[in-house]
């Protein structure tokens, strides 16, 4: 059983109705990439999945959510250990106002890990047994080090880690969002746009990040990038004015759509 | 195009004039409580307490208002900001409805228009029913009623700007309403929360009428919180009301003294805010 399953998922901002009954798996440790015309529900149904709807006001969900068999709109569900499972990207990077050592260590810290459940998280990552260092904080330093490189960012700031986050390049920031969310240990990773304010050479970037991390991780990427989407996603849910109009593999949806206005956006008739 | 660059110029002319006047009318107070009060502002008017006969122009000097007026205006500042911290984030979405938030805020916004002599006779009245006199409590009492409003409204206009993405990946991470808004939303706001305390303490440190019956005025500095204490604003007022001219000189020093205080705490404030702000993302 998938990770991330979606049954006649329905939401409703007040009476605007802006997903119909979305039924679809995700596979695991595959790239999705949820495509479609602005507007046609992509955001909301990406952060249905880690319950991020719930910060706007007056949004209506039928239907199921489960991640990992719970459904995580089930009253009794715990949404911060549901969102612990789940890394966010937003379209923007906002680095959080703090060093990019403390941007790091944001997430172990609020979740109160201890000392050796951190040293065993850095084994897990690397997947030895690593050398903690005893000075003070030993373990923080070797975990912030590993996520910082696992996002590709590490060389490029391992001399200023204390200095503020705001000052990195916005291409740098989101590489940063990326070990952030990465050091909370999650399952998936929801990525909304996660591109569109960076330049074409932080683009690729972090595309590649996302190749090299989907062996571990389920990622799911919403995009209105359709070269993107042929770029990197292994699975492909198209989405047109609220309602789920095709998914399937890749190739599948690309190369040999079996809806009418799928072929229509993928040949870039309509956009 | 003709009339449209008119126009241009006319409305570019307005704002230049606009602001000529505002410059002026700094310049214009700046100067004539220079030029008025620094001949008398020695040493001595610094450092002393009035000695006898200083109201009629003998020896003596305002220590015990510039001290008083530093402890009622820090004294109020501090309890203000323990109490409009909470408050101004109370007001956000995750904890308040719109409806309460904006109750709230109506109801601040009139405390904010509200006299301080309406406070003054407020803080009496209380004062008056527990059998206290006019002391440092009572007058940072009532201070802090006179900035609360000031401040709790700034900070929540600040912590409103924060942008709504920046808490969501917060809170995408699995941090509580509590976590996010003291680790983030704190952190984002520092800069904008200095200045709210810097608006308020400006409005506190000058206001004579709600201190009036509730402060009290003394020539002496005072040793307790029960004590009466004196205040710059107070000194100014009851100093240019005696028709001695050397008098009304010390008046001006005296405004001039308040005047720099501001000016410090508004210097201070800046480099604070500066600081805070490296972290902050916009």
């Amino acid at each position: 059983m998938p990770h991330i399953s979606l049954k006649n998922l329905s939401i409703a901002y007040g009476h605007h109705r802006v997903l119909q009954d979305v039924t679809v798996n995700i596979p695991d440790k595959q790239i999705t990439v949820i495509i479609g015309p602005s507007g046609c529900g992509k955001t909301t149904l990406l952060k249905s999945l880690n319950r991020l709807l719930d910060l706007n006001e007056d949004v209506k969900v039928t239907g199921d959510v489960l991640i990992d068999g719970v459904n995580t709109y089930d009253g009794n569900a715990d949404i911060l250990a549901l969102r612990k499972k789940m890394g966010f990207l937003s379209q923007r990077p906002y680095p959080l106002p703090m060093s990019i050592y403390e941007n790091i260590a944001f997430g172990p810290k609020v979740h109160r890990m201890s000392k050796d459940r951190i040293v065993q998280q850095i084994n897990d990552l690397e997947g030895r047994m690593v050398q903690v260092p005893s000075k003070k904080n030993g373990q923080m330093d070797i975990l912030v080090e590993s996520y910082l490189r696992l996002a590709g960012l590490w060389e490029e700031v391992k001399d200023r880690l204390h200095t503020p986050a705001s000052r990195l390049s916005i291409g740098q920031q989101q590489r940063l969002a990326l070990a952030r969310a990465l050091a909370v240990e999650p399952e998936a990773i929801l990525a909304d746009e996660p591109t569109s304010a960076l330049d074409p050479l932080s683009a690729q970037l972090i595309e590649k990040q996302f190749k090299s991390l989907k062996k571990n991780y389920t990622i799911v990427v919403v995009t209105h990038i359709l070269r993107q989407a042929r770029r990197i996603a292994d699975y492909v849910i198209f989405l047109y004015l609220g309602e789920l109009v095709e998914h399937g593999p890749a190739e599948k949806v690309f190369d040999n759509p079996s809806d009418e206005r799928t072929r229509a956006y993928v040949s870039g008739e309509i956009s | 195009m003709r009339a449209r660059r008119i126009e241009e110029t006319i409305f570019k002319g307005l704002m230049l004039a606009s602001l000529v006047l505002v410059l002026i009318m700094l310049a214009g107070i700046i100067v004539i409580t220079v030029y008025k009060g620094a001949p008398a502002l020695t040493l001595s008017m610094l450092v002393e307490t009035p000695k006898g006969g200083y109201y009629l122009g003998k020896e003596g000097g305002i220590a015990n208002a510039i001290v008083g007026s530093l402890l009622l205006a820090l004294g109020a500042s501090f309890c203000s900001i323990l109490i409009a911290i909470p408050v101004a984030f109370g007001l956000q979405k995750e904890y308040t409805s719109w409806r309460y938030a904006g109750f709230t805020k109506l109801v601040l916004d009139v405390l904010w228009g509200t006299p301080s002599i309406v406070y003054g006779a407020f803080g009496f009245v209380v004062m008056v029913y527990f059998g206290l006199r006019a002391s440092l409590l009572g007058g940072i009492i009532v201070l802090t009623l006179l900035m609360l409003p000031i401040m709790v409204r700034s900070m929540e206009e600040i912590i409103r700007t924060i942008p709504l993405e920046l808490k969501e990946i917060s809170y995408a991470m699995g941090t509580t309403k509590i976590e996010t808004t003291l680790a983030v939303v704190l952190r984002q706001a520092l800069p904008g929360i200095v200045t709210a305390v810097l608006l308020a303490f400006g409005r506190g440190i000058g206001d004579a009428a709600s201190i009036l019956f509730t402060a009290g005025y003394t020539d002496f500095i005072p040793r307790s919180i029960f004590d009466p204490v004196a205040s710059l604003p107070l000194a100014v007022f009851f100093q240019i009301g005696t028709p001695i001219p050397e008098v009304q000189e010390r008046a001006y020093a005296s405004a001039l003294v308040l005047l720099l205080i501001v000016l410090c705490v508004s210097l201070i404030s800046r480099i604070l805010s500066h600081r805070f702000s490296k972290n902050i993302v916009r």
